[in-house]
């Protein structure tokens, strides 16, 4: 695969938007250039015979750690509303709810 | 039009009829003492964001710790329910939202703790149950400076995190439920299970179990139809009447010839109607992938039997076992209430200290249905009251009102409740004298009577009562007015 | 006693201020001077905590004035990562979006060094989010190497490491993903460890990549970072990735020497290390086999696609992880009519290029309709590389490799092309993937005169035999320059032992 055919523009795009991040005009088209370039690099894998091989999530096999259901102290509500950026009523404040998913 | 009994609910269209598909999600909230993963407490109702710690707040650098006895309780729901309880893992699922502290929720996915189990309805029908998974709660947004809390043309939103993380169980069932009444009976058979098991208080009005319904309509034996999700279903009666309405716009669709789009919608209790929400045609993308803070839950066979052999016994089989006991049908209102509210083992405590159990059930049903709570009156009270009253000592008015002091002064020995009240039982002599001046009394009354008028009984012995101030006995007044006419 | 006669290695000033030789304050001020010459020319702290210092070094005077145990490394400064949280002392990352944000909570590595009497200096500067390997990508501006400081310290924990070679700290924490600690640890001529996943808790570091984070030491000697780890490693119910067991005992092997051990030679490593790196490590095998260790040939062919599995796996996490830096709550926030544009705009203005551009690729990686082509892709690749590792590991004991192809390049050499710079970390990736610990220690120095380190990497909880090996690199290496900006009079932090 070329590098222009490795991820669209408007993937980028759509991408951007999932992540949060007000990319400019100028930016999609950097960035599609930069992920592009990366995906072409990152084809190296692309060969392996991976068919048969589990996938590994963690480096280290755990299973089954726990906690007691047993309180531990809170913080402190006043300490922790004035590190947010809005704090009304002892809540935090965002402005009002629009193009979101409420799940 | 439609059927209205449980058992068929079907919707005419022009050219035959339709059927309503249903399916229910529940969340319901677990009584842990804290959250899912960190140690802040669980409980409703305190001031806002007073139960925060680095977990719940999604701090950066926090990481959730699995609470063990939210896996206890997620297994014991599992089992109550016929479930296979199953290793599993966690994943996230990524989602921005302001209530949703770490722009992900940690829930499980393709591998949950719970999977194929069913649920029986009274009724007899069964309803499947696809998976039941373990999750954290989101934190509550209100919306202000709106009209009616509504969150378009809201101001702001003011965000308590006390919720976040407390522990849920999602019980997601199969498309089993083709009628109101059956969707009505899932949720109330579930939230009986669940409080017979300590696993949730499930009370739908305080949002610790929460009711999505899946509803799709089609020609009996076509393929599943497209559904749409509705949300806010905040009681019982909602629930029925939502999915009510909704399979009836969803027929006036597909009769009108328009397509049926999936989408989620919100049942309006004011106006009765289902509205859009949101569309799903731009479906979301949570890229779900294993959550690394967390490693795999592998309950194990010791475990999970010791769990289930630590469950009581569900509402179901008690109902059975009260109504061999007391001889009243199983889904009867009487059985069905006392179970519901926790009274069965006392209404068998009745009959073991000698009592009548079907005169406890019929009183337990009045007198502590209403109270929801555990009677504080000695069982052996309430057995003596009953043996009294099938004596004939007290009438069915008296019992009541002796019940009624015994419960007031937490216990009471009713004989001698009865004596202070006057309720001795009336000697023949004196309730003759009474039968002879209503006679006199009226005398067209009595006359008709004997005319072979039996209806007309009904003045002379209420003539009887209202002398008597209701403490003779109706059917012995009858009696007597019955020998009389000869 | 003056302070200037106060020792350089941690082991040395814990026995100094228990003996009360020095006192605490003393050894503070020591080094708060330093800070002061030279921190204008290295910028290796994001801020320096000299009044909580002192306050810290006070109290250990008096415990033991009081006769109490001041703990293990007492008065020992320590330079801390600014992606470990400290509460009441603002917590980066070296990025805007947490720009003043105090944690009202400490991380347990934090708590860990406190109580066991070390002090903390400073909250050192890294790659922002710790993605990046020169310092460079900081939203506070780079470090600069104390070796040359035209150049780049490495990264993330650039700071850190700067801080310990310069002489600001005998000891410096800092985290590693895919080489951060070892690399900046090369390349400043400092020693610098990435334990085994899951030997040191994670709670209360700003997550990164969470399957692949750990924190680990800089200092100057082997045995000061063995001291060091037997503090901050060990269980912590608090991070369920935490191995239930307590840290081994490392102090007491470092003089056990190698003879007898079996010390790897990868022979289809990926190529790309400079002449002078090279040269080093083949140095390094010398001195080993001199010393009794027989090198033996072992392959990992799955190692050349660590770069590939790493730059999927840990953009994938951090979309995720870096996702909560939404204005809510703490940090950064940029106004805007409705949450969603206000998410867009705090989080465009808050990250810098590079945490965006990772973002941007975790994203992707992990969407609907690429999951399996990129992200699970990568995680079976991640599985082919721990399987090849355990396959060397039944051959030899522990690996050489460089921990960084070349040494500290110029500031700018590699800030247009992220492909480049991701190269930086080809030596080190392969370990955060498999999870197994590797180390950098300090063996002679390349082009410029500037310092190279060495690699030992050894399986999953054998840091034991990782230090032993790492201890006889130690004897048998020429002494590190001592850092050109520094008053040699004055610091001797330069060379270790
Ligand atoms: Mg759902
Ligand atoms: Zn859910």
């Amino acid at each position: 695969m070329s590098d222009d055919e490795r991820i669209a523009r408007e993937t980028v795009a759509k991408v951007s938007r999932l992540a949060r991040l007000a990319l400019t005009d100028d930016e999609i088209d950097e960035t599609t250039a930069q992920l592009a370039k990366m995906l072409d690099h990152f084809a190296d894998i692309d060969a392996l015979e991976l068919a048969d091989v589990e996938p590994m999530t963690q480096p280290y096999p755990l299973r089954n750690v726990f906690r007691d259901d047993v309180e531990r102290a809170v913080l402190d509500r006043s300490e922790v509303l004035a590190q947010a950026p809005k704090a009304v009523d002892g809540r935090f404040e965002v402005p009002p709810i629009l193009g979101l998913e409420e799940s | 039009m439609s059927g209205t009994s449980s058992d068929t609910f079907l919707i005419d269209g022009a050219d035959g009829s339709y059927e309503m598909v249903v399916g229910l999600e529940v969340h319901v909230e677990l009584a842990t003492a804290t959250k899912l993963f960190s140690g802040s407490p669980n409980r409703f109702g305190d001031e806002p964001n007073t139960h925060i710690d680095p977990v719940t707040l999604g701090l950066p650098g926090a990481l959730p710790v699995l609470n063990r006895h939210a896996v206890e309780l997620a297994m014991r729901i599992g089992l109550a329910l016929n479930c296979t309880v199953q290793p599993c893992t966690f994943h996230r699922k990524n989602y921005f939202y302001p209530d949703m502290p770490k722009a992900y929720q940690i829930s499980q996915y393709d591998v949950p703790l719970n999977v194929d189990g069913w649920l029986d309805l009274p009724d007899g029908t069964r309803i499947g149950i696809e998976r039941a998974h373990l999750e954290e709660d989101t934190g509550k947004s209100t919306h202000v400076g709106g009209s009616g809390g509504r969150i378009h043309g809201s101001a702001s939103s003011l965000i308590d995190f006390n919720r976040a993380g407390v522990p849920l169980v999602e019980i997601v069932g199969r498309p089993d439920i083709r009628t109101p009444e059956q969707a009505r009976q899932y949720v109330n058979e579930l939230r009986a299970i669940l409080v017979a098991i300590g696993a949730s208080d499930a009370k739908m009005e305080e949002g610790s179990m929460r009711v999505d319904a899946n509803v799709s309509v089609r020609r009996p034996g076509d393929e599943l139809g497209t559904r749409c999700e509705i949300k806010n279903l905040n009681s019982v009666r909602s629930l029925g009447r939502a999915v009510e309405y909704e399979a009836r716009r969803q027929v006036a669709l597909v009769e009108a010839g328009e397509r049926i789009r999936q989408e989620t919608r919100h049942w309006d209790e004011g106006d009765g109607r289902t509205h859009t929400l949101r569309s799903k045609e731009d479906a979301d993308d949570y890229r779900y992938f294993l959550e690394p803070d967390l490693v795999p839950l592998d309950p194990g066979d010791e475990w999970i039997e010791t769990v289930r052999a630590g469950l009581p016994p569900l509402p179901a089989a008690r109902r059975t076992a009260l109504a061999e006991t007391t001889g009243a049908p199983a889904d009867g209102e009487a059985v069905m209430v006392v179970v519901d509210r926790d009274q069965d083992a006392y209404v068998l405590a009745v009959g073991e200290a000698g009592g009548d159990v079907a005169r406890a059930l019929v009183h337990v049903k009045e007198a502590y249905a209403e109270q929801g709570a555990e009677p504080t009156v000695p069982a052996a009270d309430l057995a003596a009251l009953t043996t009294m009253e099938v004596a004939g000592e007290l009438t069915a008015t008296q019992a009541k009102q002796v019940l009624a002091e015994i419960v007031a002064n937490g216990g009471g020995d009713p004989a001698a409740i009865a004596r202070d009240k006057g309720f001795e039982a009336m000697d023949t002599g004196a309730l003759e004298v009474m039968v002879d001046e209503a006679i006199a009394a009226q005398p067209a009354a009595w006359e008709k009577f004997c005319n072979g008028e039996d209806k007309a009984v009904g003045a002379l012995v209420g003539a009887v009562m209202k002398a008597s101030q209701g403490q003779a006995d109706g059917k012995a007044v009858t009696a007597l007015l019955r020998a009389r006419r000869g | 006693m003056t302070a200037h006669d106060v020792p350089t290695t941690a082991i040395d000033i814990a026995a100094a201020v228990r003996a009360g030789i020095v006192s605490a304050s003393d050894v503070v001020e020591r080094h708060l001077a330093a800070i002061d010459a030279h921190e204008r020319d290295v910028h290796a702290f994001n801020r320096v905590l000299a009044d909580q210092a002192r306050a810290a070094a006070a109290a250990i005077d008096a415990a033991v004035a009081a006769g109490d145990d001041p703990g293990p490394l007492a008065g020992v400064p320590v330079a801390l990562k600014d992606n470990l949280c400290t509460r009441g002392v603002p917590t980066t990352c070296s990025s805007k979006i947490l720009d003043g944000w105090r944690p009202p909570y400490d991380a347990t590595v934090v708590t860990r060094l406190a109580a066991a009497g070390a002090i903390a200096v400073g909250k050192t500067n890294l790659d922002e989010f710790a993605m990046g390997s020169s310092t460079e990508n900081s939203a506070f501006g780079p470090t600069r190497n104390p070796h040359d400081v035209e150049r780049v310290p490495g990264g993330s924990s650039g700071g850190s490491a700067a801080a310990v070679a310069a002489g600001f700290a005998p000891v410096g924490l800092g985290s590693d993903t895919g080489g951060s600690i070892r690399q900046p640890a090369a390349l400043c001529g400092v020693v610098g460890v990435k334990p085994t996943y899951g030997l040191v808790s994670r709670y209360g570091l700003v997550a990164f990549a969470s399957s692949l984070d750990q924190v680990g030491p800089f200092t100057h000697t082997v045995a000061d970072a063995a001291a060091v780890l037997e503090i901050i490693g060990g269980h912590d119910p608090m991070d369920s990735t935490s191995i239930p067991e307590p840290v081994p005992d490392l102090s007491a092997l470092l003089d056990d020497g190698v003879d007898g051990l079996r010390v790897g030679r990868i022979t289809d490593l990926p190529t790309g290390a400079d002449p002078d790196v090279v040269e080093r490590v083949e140095a390094a095998f010398d001195a080993l086999a001199a010393a009794g260790a027989t090198i033996v040939d072992v392959e990992v062919p799955a190692f050349t696609y660590g770069l590939t599995a790493y730059y999927l796996i840990a953009p994938a996490e951090a979309s995720s992880n870096l996702a909560r830096y939404d204005g809510v709550r703490y940090g950064l926030r940029v106004d805007a009519p409705d949450t969603n544009a206000m998410y867009m705009a705090t989080r465009h203005e808050g990250f810098g290029a590079e945490v965006k551009r990772r973002i941007m690729l975790g994203t992707y990686a992990l969407s609907a309709g690429y999951y399996d082509a990129y992200y699970g892709k990568a995680l079976k690749v991640r599985r082919l590389i721990a399987d090849d590792f355990a396959r060397a590991y039944e051959r030899a004991d522990v690996l050489l490799t460089p921990a960084s192809p070349s040494v500290a390049f110029a500031f700018g050499d590699k800030t247009d092309d992220p492909l480049a710079m991701y190269l930086c970390d080809t030596y080190t990736i392969p370990s955060n993937l498999s999870g197994h610990p590797g180390m950098s220690v300090p063996f002679g120095t390349g082009a410029h005169d500037l310092p190279i380190g060495v690699q030992v990497l050894a399986p999953a909880l054998h840091e034991p035999t990782m230090f032993r090996v790492a201890a006889e690199l130690e004897r048998a290496a020429p002494p590190t320059p001592a850092p050109r900006m520094i008053d040699v009079a004055v610091g001797g932090a330069g060379s270790a032992r």
